[in-house]
């Protein structure tokens, strides 16, 4: 757990990141708010804390009497979600770091355009409806 | 989840002469709760958890465990349990005797656990007390303490002379125990950051007074430090209010009560980097903001 952030949104980070890569699968059951509590080594409550988040959010349910499962469409949400924040939170920084380096603008987009060109090499990007719509939402901007 | 109370302090003061170890202590400790009791030596938690648990006697003020006095009643003191650092055994006493005496005391004891607990932090049973070494002799309490599960659990510096091994597992018991069982559980220490995300709430008592008294989540994120050039810290430091501040060479770092979003990014566009304070810096930063003497431990 790093310092910066609350540990009971790392903890439900954590559970997004699991089910945006597929280790969680929608409809499927996650571990109990004791379970995560004893692995992250971390108070119960908090962990149920970030588990409550996640319901209020819509990505989570309860089943009564049988524990958490991931909502149908959760991928997609969190997907979104984060989509919205990309900009801010990816693009910023690193425009803001190439300028204190006296990286042009041009050999800025020369290198992620190498990176991405690589990294769909190494593992061909995953063809949903989210990837889409992120071209179609650069492109409009 | 609503829930009650299992301590309520108000007013609570122990004076030893001239010196008032504690000094107006007004609190409450929530059913089911792991709370730390926090602070320096000579701060005052020993004292207030021998008030709590009717070994000491308050000069005034009022004490309600489970909504009653705590001292010479049997029905509030058979749900407690105090592990100390400075607890004593009689004489000639060895392991398998405490354990053997526990449940007679207890009535939540389990012996399943225990001996799991004894096999784990592999205590000796059949020698003498007074023969076992420092981090044995806490490794005694501990298991005493874990496998009472008492309503009601005191755990003062439990673990002097364990390693850091044994202290995990100590923590990796208390957690899965306390998820299985659950119950309140005060733990006094001074190994702040090794326990902080086991607590759900933080007391800290500095000169025998309680200087913060806080949800451990909301204590976390209290704080923020900005780090950046001094000259652009001192710009956004201006009007607020600075708990602890360093400077290296043309570089400064300050630590603030927590920003707004908006205050962030205005940090952020002033070319400044926020950071995150650990749970023990934040305590000892808020404790010197309060008094100047208290000294840093980490």
């Amino acid at each position: 757990m790093d310092e910066d952030r609350p540990i009971f949104v790392q903890i439900a980070e954590q559970i997004e990141n699991d089910i945006l890569s597929g280790a969680l699968e929608e409809e499927s059951q996650v571990p109990s708010t004791n379970e995560f509590a004893a692995f992250h080594r971390i108070n119960p409550a908090t962990a149920g804390k970030g588990v409550n988040l996640l319901v209020d959010a819509g990505v989570l349910y309860k089943r009564r009497g049988i524990g958490m499962f991931v909502a149908a469409g959760a991928r997609e949400r969190i997907a979104s979600e984060r989509r919205a924040r990309f900009a801010d939170e990816f693009v910023t920084p690193l425009v803001a770091e190439a300028r204190k380096l006296g990286i042009g603008d041009a050999q800025l987009i020369t290198l992620i355009r190498d990176h991405t060109t690589k990294a769909s090499a190494a593992q061909p990007l995953a063809q949903t409806s989210a990837t889409k719509r992120t071209h179609t939402q650069e492109k409009s901007k | 989840m609503t829930r009650s109370p299992v301590i309520e302090t108000e007013g609570l003061t122990r004076r030893f002469g001239d010196l008032t170890a504690v000094d107006d202590v007004t609190f409450s400790v929530q059913e089911h709760s792991i709370v730390g009791l926090l602070g320096r030596n000579g701060a005052g938690k020993t004292t207030v958890m021998q008030l709590l648990t009717g070994q000491d006697f308050a000069t005034s003020g009022e004490i309600r465990i489970f909504g009653e006095s705590p001292v010479e009643n049997a029905s509030v003191l058979s749900r407690l349990s105090f592990i100390k650092e400075s607890q004593r055994y009689p004489e000639d006493f060895k392991p398998k005797h405490v354990f053997k005496a526990a449940p007679w005391f207890f009535e939540h004891w389990n012996e399943e656990f225990a001996q799991e607990l004894i096999e784990e932090f592999r205590l000796p049973l059949n020698r003498r007390i007074k023969k076992l070494s420092r981090g044995q002799l806490s490794a005694v309490g501990v298991i005493v303490g874990l496998a009472a599960r008492a309503p009601l659990t005191f755990f003062d510096e439990p673990y002097l002379g364990l390693d850091a091994v044994a202290r995990q597992s100590f923590y990796d018991h208390l957690l899965a125990d306390y998820a299985r069982h659950p119950r309140t559980i005060v733990l006094s220490t001074h190994l702040i950051d090794e326990v902080s995300d086991l607590l759900e709430h933080v007391l800290v008592i500095d000169d025998g007074r309680i200087i913060i008294d806080q949800d451990a989540e909301s204590l976390r994120g209290s704080v923020t430090t900005v780090a950046g050039p001094r000259h652009a810290v001192e710009r956004f430091v201006e009007h607020r209010e600075v708990l602890a501040s360093d400077r290296l060479g043309g570089l400064a770092t300050a630590t603030l009560e927590a920003l707004t979003p908006a205050e962030r990014r205005e940090a952020a566009d002033a070319g400044l980097e926020l950071g995150g304070v650990s749970l023990q810096q934040l305590i000892v930063r808020r404790t010197r903001a309060h008094a100047s003497e208290f000294g840093a431990e980490s």
